[in-house]
């Protein structure tokens, strides 16, 4: 397989300042001062929480820590040492008491169901800490996952603005590294941790480094899938990709509203999200 | 003689001419105090860019009978002022539009010649296309005003530079786009380098004011800046962040480099428009 690693290279300082100043700027015109983040002790919500402790200071971004029974040690840990390095409020609310209920009402729930019931669960408590911290649920998702669909709709993509989701795997881990989000969150094997032992490249059945080469050609750069073959990725592979960004695109997009009056939410009654504040 | 330029790159509010207005009275004021004769605000700076469908509500005349429009004009007895609005003709009909003042009277309205309507950009929904690429007199000579995508377009700033220009007042809403491994963004990069190019192929003086701020999460980067005659950067103001960028220019320059380096004695006008004939002869076959 080709390597064009090196064209997804971005200045991490103008990324850096690009992002805090949305951060600072979305959180402002809410009306407010504060955020709340998920910390799983991954790479993405932990660069999150380091952009959004510099554009509002560490002690406006709380970061809740939201472990299942079967959540590794490690990551609670790796989440700890986020917290601490930034000084960050913090919450622990463990979801196994909420989500064991709901599961056992239903036999042989698959590993999937299981999944979106946590990422859901803990969208709940990050919009029930919104109300009480009074902070915006800030999103981390990357630009990999959210094209490939990798995420549990109105679970983890439950949020209220998304400053990370422009930038592939790779990126974020370009980011995180001059940030200085430790090197254990940086280096470690990503996993969304629903279940033991799961890693997102395991489930996923390809690398990060392989499809964000595919996605940047194939999104950034606008070439066909022939293209993207005929630069010497594999048909299979490209074309799989390509399926799936084109099936989760219900995941990146509101729900269509059926039009039937002269002007109609979603068609043709047309405001920025920023249309007040500030 | 010489010239002032305050580069007023501000963050408009969207859809709130009141809050934008006070701004830009705070910042002529602001230029006044410093000995600036003229200053210059972005694209749209009583509005915000996206506007979408508040068009109709945020639009107004470019008369002394419009209030806002009013304060401006009293504001600029004794320093000269472009800003952007919404106009409205008495048809309905929208543009992005700029406008010079002097003295407390409207020298020139310029309504944008080309609407971005691809990618990201959807300005040809709500708005008309101007229709004119027309040089005025002001009391630092002729000068011509253009709007962000009217200046990706070579053509105007050509017209603008034979119809006797020597200073091009550009204004932009820039979204800064195209993060790469570079020291500015791929955006920033291709702006500087056509303003760049304008300066050095027209001797000209080429000042340009763009905004910062942020709407729906797009960024706009800032920068403005002023290139002379001689095709070099003399001022150019922070990225992304607000300011205003005071410099002086040497209008006698222009004679001094046009006196080296003759590109608009020897342009040849003629041949063009002959040629543009042709062209437009054979491709309407």
């Amino acid at each position: 397989m080709p390597n064009i690693l090196h064209r997804l290279e971005i200045n991490t300082g103008l990324a850096q300042k690009m992002m805090t100043g949305f951060i600072a700027d979305q959180i402002a015109k809410a009306g407010m001062t504060r955020a709340v983040i998920g910390l799983s002790g991954g790479i993405d919500s932990a660069l999150s929480a380091y952009l959004a402790a510099e554009a509002l200071g560490g002690e406006n971004v709380l970061a809740v820590r939201m472990p299942y029974r079967t959540s590794s040690q490690n990551s609670l840990t790796d989440a700890e040492t986020v917290i601490e390095d930034l000084g960050l409020p913090s919450l622990t609310v463990p979801i196994t008491d909420m989500a064991e209920p709901l599961f056992e009402q239903f036999n042989g729930m698959s590993n999937v169901r299981r999944g979106n019931i946590m990422a859901r669960l803990r969208m709940t408590i990050l919009y029930d800490q919104s109300a009480a911290f009074g902070g915006l649920v800030l999103g981390t998702s990357n630009k990999t996952e959210f094209l490939l669909g990798y995420s549990t709709i109105y679970g983890d993509s439950g949020v209220a603005l998304q400053p990370i989701a422009d930038l592939y795997k790779a990126q974020v881990r370009q980011v995180a590294a001059a940030v200085g989000v430790p090197e254990a969150v940086i280096h470690k094997a990503p996993s969304a941790d629903l279940w033991e032992g799961q890693t997102d490249e395991g489930e996923l059945g390809f690398s990060y480094d392989d499809v964000d080469q595919v996605l940047f050609l194939l999104v950034d750069e606008r070439y066909t899938v022939d293209e993207v073959v005929d630069e010497g990725f594999s048909r299979a592979f490209v074309e799989d990709v390509w399926r799936r960004v084109k099936a989760n695109h219900y995941k990146r997009t509101m729900p269509n509203i059926a039009k039937l009056s002269q002007r109609s939410i979603g068609h043709d009654f047309l405001y920025l999200r920023d249309w007040t504040g500030r | 003689m010489r010239l002032k330029v305050g580069l007023a790159q501000i963050y408009p509010k969207l859809g709130d001419v009141p809050a934008n207005l006070k701004k830009h009275c705070d910042y002529i004021e602001q230029a006044r105090k410093q000995g600036a004769d003229l200053v210059i605000f972005p694209e749209l700076s009583l509005t915000g860019y996206q506007v979408q469908d508040l068009v109709p509500e945020l639009a107004i005349r470019a008369s002394r009978d419009d209030a806002t429009f009013r304060t401006l004009l009293d504001a600029s007895q004794d320093i000269d002022i472009m800003f952007g609005f919404v106009s409205e003709d008495k048809r309905e009909r929208f543009y992005t539009a700029s406008a010079y003042l002097s003295g407390g009277e409207c020298l020139h309205v310029h309504n944008k010649l080309y609407l971005p309507t691809y990618a990201m950009f959807d300005e040809g929904r709500y708005f008309d296309q101007g229709e004119n690429a027309r040089a005025f007199d002001t009391r630092f000579g002729r000068v011509g005003m253009l709007i962000c995508e009217d200046f990706w377009h070579m053509s105007p700033p050509y017209l603008l530079w034979l119809d006797g220009a020597d200073i091009l007042l550009f204004h932009s809403a820039s979204p800064s786009r195209g993060l790469d491994s570079g020291d500015r963004l791929a955006g920033t990069r291709w702006v500087e380098l056509v303003n760049q190019a304008y300066g050095s192929m027209f001797t000209d003086y080429v000042i340009h004011c763009n905004r910062v701020g942020y709407e729906d999460g797009k960024s706009f980067w800032g920068g403005s800046s002023i290139v002379g005659p001689d095709g070099e950067f003399l001022a150019q103001g922070p990225y992304f962040e607000e300011a205003l960028v005071i410099h002086e220019i040497d209008l006698n320059q222009l004679h001094r480099t046009r006196s080296r380096l003759p590109l608009l004695r020897d342009e040849r006008p003629d041949m063009v428009l002959r040629e543009l004939g042709r062209i437009q002869r054979r491709d309407s076959e």
